[in-house]
């Protein structure tokens, strides 16, 4: 963690960091971030559970409602041709976010959970038969658990977890040794866990399922804003991600799979814009991505999606990962002063956030307390019960960083911490 | 600091770290499971009930300092208790915790929790091993969410 292994592997070669004029004008794009909150600047550490959104987010999507909303793919008058452009638009920006080799293959949802439930219903509903299986890690957020679950309850197929160590690093031995011990189906691992911060080695993990010939999927839920991801250069199969925690609006997300998958998968829900001839005896689905963007989609929200990815290409997401992890490595020794504080995950390859327990002291409590200071962070379970089940506590606090975020705000965080020692030691 | 103390009374820290009743019931006459599953809390209750009184009362579990000291505090507010009086008690301690009002008498210690009710988000800490105790009553099997 204190060593700077995690950040070239990362980064190739160093950009220049976020100068303090660039982070006051990065902030100054976020309207949210001026108010108070209990009378005290607010200090806005939740950002793994979601980002604020930048003016030019909140611009682009007003924009689309004040000047040329209306319904895509199928008016011939103007405001639906440019309505189509601009959401068609943003999905070769996702394309080139991604680079993934095509835009059929950025399909639309409405969050990564969508996108996981997608490949969970079309094809593994389609791939997974009795007696197959499905392994992810023990480290997965529940929108990668509950599906596989759900799977497995309609198929007969097993779910199995590859467990980490209490550092919160997955046990690659263990990870191959499942990949052989049966008929694995589909892997399914988190790329940045949202409970510990760890960066799991994607890149191993796909490799080390293909030479078997098991397709992967990659819930980049937490990734995507953090680092730079290539699809192709990863290899993985299914990537899937949430506008919202890349400064983009909620209710959008995107699932990226290879054409050849996608071609061969049913569609994930019927309805209008997923056809191409519907009689009663029969139904053409449309070509990709169509064929899984069934219904009117939030429309405006994947163009704000677009802003949002534009926004973060200006300044650069190896900027934003470098701040992100000056700031992590301060806030760890910070936060490493406090007697009976203790960091939860303290993998080598670690990203934007410190989950911690502090003796004596439940985290909703110390999520109150700072709440009182102005500072927001998440208190909980995080949507990953068996990663607290795993270090034998019911929960934790999170503080998780933007690239809006400064070390003076860390020094916010710290002080708040020592109050909250202070008012439990009667 | 002076609103956060109205929250964290010198009371609930007390009975936060010091919880009176934290035990099982070695023959309850009736017991319950609750669950908060915004925060996972989770806490048993555990009550002896005769002739429609209730002789003792326990719980067991991991919260917050909000939903153990209620806990506590709740445990010591039931004890000796007609089964009658429950609903009523429970009823003026859910608007101590969730209104303007006056603390009604005949609440006691329980009035320490009145500074819940300017964080709602704290609501149900305060009300979780209450609950428990009515689905305990009724005697239901699956563990009551305040969710």
């Amino acid at each position: 963690m204190n060593d700077m292994s995690a950040l070239h592997s990362i980064i190739p070669s160093a950009p220049p960091p976020l100068e303090e004029l660039d982070l006051a004008r990065i902030r100054a794009d976020f309207p949210i971030l001026r108010q108070r909150v209990h009378d005290k600047p607010l200090v806005y550490l939740d950002n793994a559970a979601s980002v604020q959104k930048p003016r030019a987010v909140i611009d682009a999507v007003s924009e689309c409602y004040s000047s040329y909303y209306a319904n895509i793919h199928r008016g011939v008058h103007l405001l639906s041709e440019r309505s189509t452009a601009a959401y068609e638009g943003a999905r070769e920006k996702v394309r080139a976010f991604l680079n993934a080799a095509s835009a059929q293959e950025i399909i639309f949802t409405r969050g990564a959970t969508e996108s996981i439930n997608l490949v969970a219903s079309s094809f593994g509903g389609q791939t997974v038969k009795a007696g197959d299986e499905i392994l992810i890690t023990g480290m997965e957020h529940h929108s990668n658990i509950v599906p596989w679950q759900l799977l497995c309850e309609r198929t007969g197929a097993k779910l199995k977890a590859a467990p980490f160590t209490d550092a919160g690093e997955l046990i690659l031995e263990e990870y191959e040794r499942l990949l052989d011990s049966g008929p694995v189906k589909l892997v399914a691992f988190v790329h940045l866990s949202n409970a510990l911060g760890t960066l799991n080695p994607a890149k191993l993990m796909i490799d080390l399922a293909h030479a078997r010939g098991i397709p992967v999927l990659v819930d980049g839920a937490q990734s995507i804003p953090h680092l730079a991801v290539d699809v192709r250069e990863l290899d993985c199969d299914f990537y899937a991600f949430s506008a919202h925690k890349i400064y983009g609006p909620s209710g959008v997300g995107v699932l990226y799979g290879k054409k050849a998958l996608l071609d061969a998968m049913p569609p994930y829900q019927g309805g209008g814009d997923m056809i191409s001839l519907v009689t009663f005896e029969k139904t053409e689905y449309a070509d990709l991505p169509n064929k899984f963007e069934a219904g009117t989609p939030n429309i405006a929200g994947v163009i704000g999606l677009g802003a949002a990815l534009d926004w973060v290409n200006a300044i650069g997401l190896e900027r934003i990962a470098a701040h992100e992890h000056t700031l992590l490595d301060y806030a760890t020794a910070r936060l490493n002063e406090i007697p009976g504080l203790r960091i939860m995950g303290t993998a080598r390859d670690k990203a934007a956030l410190a989950a911690f327990t502090m003796d004596g002291i439940h985290p909703h409590d110390i999520g109150t307390i700072l709440d009182r200071e102005g500072v927001a962070v998440r208190a909980g379970h995080h949507c990953a019960q068996p990663v607290m089940q795993h270090y034998g506590v019911p929960a934790t606090a999170r503080a998780s960083f933007a690239v809006y975020n400064t070390r003076d705000e860390v020094d916010v965080l710290v002080a708040a911490l020592w109050k909250v020692k202070e008012m439990f030691e009667l | 600091m002076n609103d956060l103390r109205d929250l964290y009374q010198e009371v609930i820290l007390d009975h936060n770290k010091r919880p009176r009743n934290f035990r099982i019931l070695p023959q309850p006459t009736h017991q319950a499971n609750g669950l908060n599953p915004l925060c996972g809390d989770r806490i048993s209750v555990y009550l002896d009930i005769e002739d429609d009184v209730i002789r003792d009362i326990s719980f067991q579990g991991a919260g917050c300092a909000i939903s153990s000291a209620s806990a506590s505090l709740m445990t010591e507010a039931l004890k000796g208790k007609p089964v009658a009086e429950i609903e009523h008690l429970f009823d003026a301690f859910h608007d101590v915790v969730t209104t303007e009002c006056e603390c009604p008498k005949g609440l006691g210690k329980l009035s320490v929790l009145a500074g819940v009710r300017d964080y709602p988000s704290r609501v149900k800490c305060a009300t979780l091993a209450w609950h428990a105790v009515r689905a305990a009553l009724e005697e239901r099997k699956e563990a009551v969410a305040t969710e």
